[in-house]
């Protein structure tokens, strides 16, 4: 037996070997196998998806309402044409297909960018679903979609102002970073790209309905009185909150940033309501004389001293038309005398006539929640002396924003307690007490005098018992005033028994040229501008006008609706 | 007795196997519907804001206004004014004393205030 072992170990040299290599191949190719179908039994089976969520497109920016919850600003989904010109086979034949597609765009920058060395290249954004469709439709490699949010204001120039607008400030392919470029959009940037906040919207004070209706009267009544621009102000007295603020030349918020080569004075992204600031002229008067009330210097029937001229060091104070050499504080706004109000206000004096406009906040910018008020600080003069209280008591020396105006209007309507103007729906802060409720309610009957019997007559609208205060102010020429231009102011508070609502609306240029001699004062200018806005407005707001019933032995008012 | 239990527990794995594979092919069904849906929905969402802002568009005051000025010989609208506005208890007679405005006319003043007026 042991003879045959030998041969064994020798064969075992090669054989032995042939054998582990062969065991080694299908050791290597079962793991192979087993390792494949580790892998497959490891991973999901599953087919490869693009990642989508059921929120949509989320929006990226929170949207913007008016008072009622219609929509003013938001979000639709767009799409960015883009470019990777290495892949395009024939940039001018892709060049020819797009150029009917955007005719804005013109061909030869088509091809400049088709055949651009850049590895990407922005060809429009955003597009239209049209647009989108045909570009896709061409089936040409090397053009890709990027999705994207664009925003979007339906109701178009009539809040153009106010909403201001957008920029894209980062852009990629994927996404679009928006941020505020003015208006409210800049002012609550931060609140209106808050994720936390984006399903909320922001709701402003604004009405649309009023808004609209505000932008028509006020473009019909600058292109009847030939005004160059024109402004106005809706405000609710007991809550500051303006529901109309209209500013005219005006631009559509969906159009982009366009050149504008005209006077820089009219440009029409110029909110002429809150961002401009104007001497508003005798519209100041019912302040100095609600603060001879308040302080009890004079009462309405107090005679005041009214010569043609007023002296005063070199600066002369003259009239605009013809008035009594002798008249009571209640004429002196009801016929709108200058030098009467230099006389009140020189009876109030400086330190008291300064510290009044204070706390009406005309010394600050309004606080209206627009980017562009934020800047637009009164115009006041470097040294405040005894000729500035004088000329700022019938409204020149000091340019303030048709917004402030209305504050303080508001203020005298509210019975004195300051009313800071908000743009937010619900009001905003509340104000101290600047003039007590006696002065106040005097001052708003003498301004219903001037609507009855004064400068104001075409302001009347039955039913609604307006009171208000025009004024006509030269405008502030290089050097000096001229007697041409004029801005015609008219400050209206209705009904004036239970005020609900001030009106500021602001001519610039207007002319009555119906007549032979073409008139500039604001009662046939503004006055009657401002007492169509009220007539369409008042009633939709819930005012419902007060006629005479008969009741008892005399004469009572219908309730007031709401 | 012990042959019949091997078949039972054979026969058990082979339902209990067969009731897994269903329920896992189920599973996945759902989960692919589940995502279908997702996908309908969004779109669904996007559709109606598209809607929204369309509809927010089209009723857009200052759009309604230059349709009713072109199509107006047709529709016959008038703006609201207050004179189209009453009190149930003001008798016409007494309302009509108030001074209508005339349109593009000069507009009449009451020059008097009521009798009895006192300011609240």
């Amino acid at each position: 037996m042991t003879e045959l072992a030998p041969p064994v170990s020798k064969l075992s040299t090669r054989s032995d070997w042939r054998l582990i290599l062969l065991m080694a191949c299908f050791c290597v190719g079962y793991l192979a196998v087993g390792l494949k179908m580790g892998q497959m039994a490891a991973t999901d089976p599953a087919e490869p998806r693009t990642e989508r969520s059921d929120s949509g497109n989320r929006p990226v920016r929170g949207e913007i309402v008016d008072r009622n919850g219609r929509l003013l600003a938001a979000n639709l989904p767009a799409w960015s044409l883009y470019v990777h010109p290495h892949e395009i086979k024939d940039a001018v034949a892709v060049a020819t297909a797009l150029d009917p597609i955007f005719p804005e765009i013109d061909r030869d920058t088509l091809v400049r960018k088709l055949s651009s060395r850049n590895r990407f290249e922005w060809i429009k954004r955003p597009i239209t679903p049209q647009q989108k469709k045909l570009v896709h439709d061409l089936g040409q490699p090397g053009l890709f979609f990027g999705k994207r949010e664009m925003r979007i204001y339906p109701a178009g120039r009539a809040v153009a102002h106010i909403m201001g607008g957008v920029q894209a400030v980062t852009e990629g392919v994927r996404f679009a970073e928006l941020a505020g470029a003015g208006g409210v959009e800049q002012y609550f940037d931060q609140r209106l790209r808050d994720p936390k906040l984006v399903d909320e919207p922001l709701r402003l004070s604004l009405d649309l309905t009023v808004q609209q209706i505000m932008r028509t009267e006020l473009a019909l009544g600058m292109k009847a009185l030939h005004a160059k621009g024109a402004a106005g102000v809706l405000m609710k007295v007991a809550t500051g909150e303006v529901v109309g603020m209209v500013s005219l030349p005006d631009f559509d918020p969906n159009v982009r940033r366009q050149r504008y080569n005209g006077d820089p004075a009219y440009h029409p992204r110029f909110n002429r309501a809150a961002q401009g600031r104007y001497e508003l002229g005798s519209t100041f008067k019912v302040l100095t004389a609600t603060m001879a009330l308040e302080e009890r210097l004079a009462h309405a029937g107090t005679i005041f001293e009214t010569p043609r001229e007023l002296r005063f060091g070199r600066h002369r104070i003259g009239e605009s038309h013809r008035m009594d050499p002798r008249m009571s504080l209640e004429n002196v706004i009801v016929e709108s005398s200058n030098v009467g109000a230099a006389r009140i206000a020189m009876l109030v004096g400086t330190p008291r006539f300064k510290d009044y406009l204070g706390k009406l906040g005309m010394f600050e910018a309004s606080g209206i929640e627009l980017a562009e008020a934020a800047k637009a600080r009164p115009l006041l003069p470097a040294r405040w002396t005894d000729l500035s209280t004088v000329t700022a008591a019938y409204g020149h020396g000091l340019a303030v924003s048709p917004v402030h105006l209305a504050a303080s209007y508001a203020t005298i309507a509210n019975g004195g307690v300051r009313i800071h103007p908000t743009l937010v729906a619900g009001g905003g802060r509340s104000g101290e007490r600047v003039f007590s409720q006696d002065a106040s309610r005097e001052m708003l009957r003498i301004m219903r005098e001037v609507v009855v019997r004064g400068t104001a007559k075409r302001a009347e609208v039955p039913g609604y018992y307006v009171a208000g205060k025009t004024g006509t102010a030269n405008k502030a020429v290089d050097g000096g005033y001229s007697d041409k231009k004029v801005i015609a102011t008219f400050a209206s508070v209705f009904p004036h028994h239970a005020p609900e609502y001030v009106l500021v609306v602001s001519l610039d240029e207007a002319e009555d040229r119906s007549g032979k001699r073409y008139i500039r004062g604001a009662g046939r200018t503004a006055v009657p501008v401002a007492a169509a806005i009220i007539r369409r407005v008042a009633p939709l707001m819930g005012l419902r006008p007060l006629f005479p019933t008969e009741e008892g032995d005399g004469t009572t008012w219908a309730a007031k609706s709401e | 007795m012990k042959r019949h239990g091997f078949a039972l527990l054979g026969l058990s794995i082979i339902a209990i196997a067969a009731w897994t594979y269903n329920v896992n092919y189920n599973t996945r069904t759902t989960l692919d519907r589940v995502e279908e849906l997702r996908i309908k929905i969004a779109n669904e969402r996007e559709a109606l804001q598209v809607l929204r802002v369309e509809w927010a568009y089209l009723n857009a005051p200052g759009r309604l206004e230059a349709l009713v000025a072109r199509y107006n010989d047709k529709l016959q609208l008038v703006p609201v004014v207050p004179e189209m506005l009453g009190a149930v208890d003001a008798p016409p007679e007494i309302r009509d004393t108030i001074p209508r405005v005339r349109r593009g006319g000069g507009v009449p003043i009451p020059r008097a205030r009521p009798a009895n007026w006192r300011p609240q």
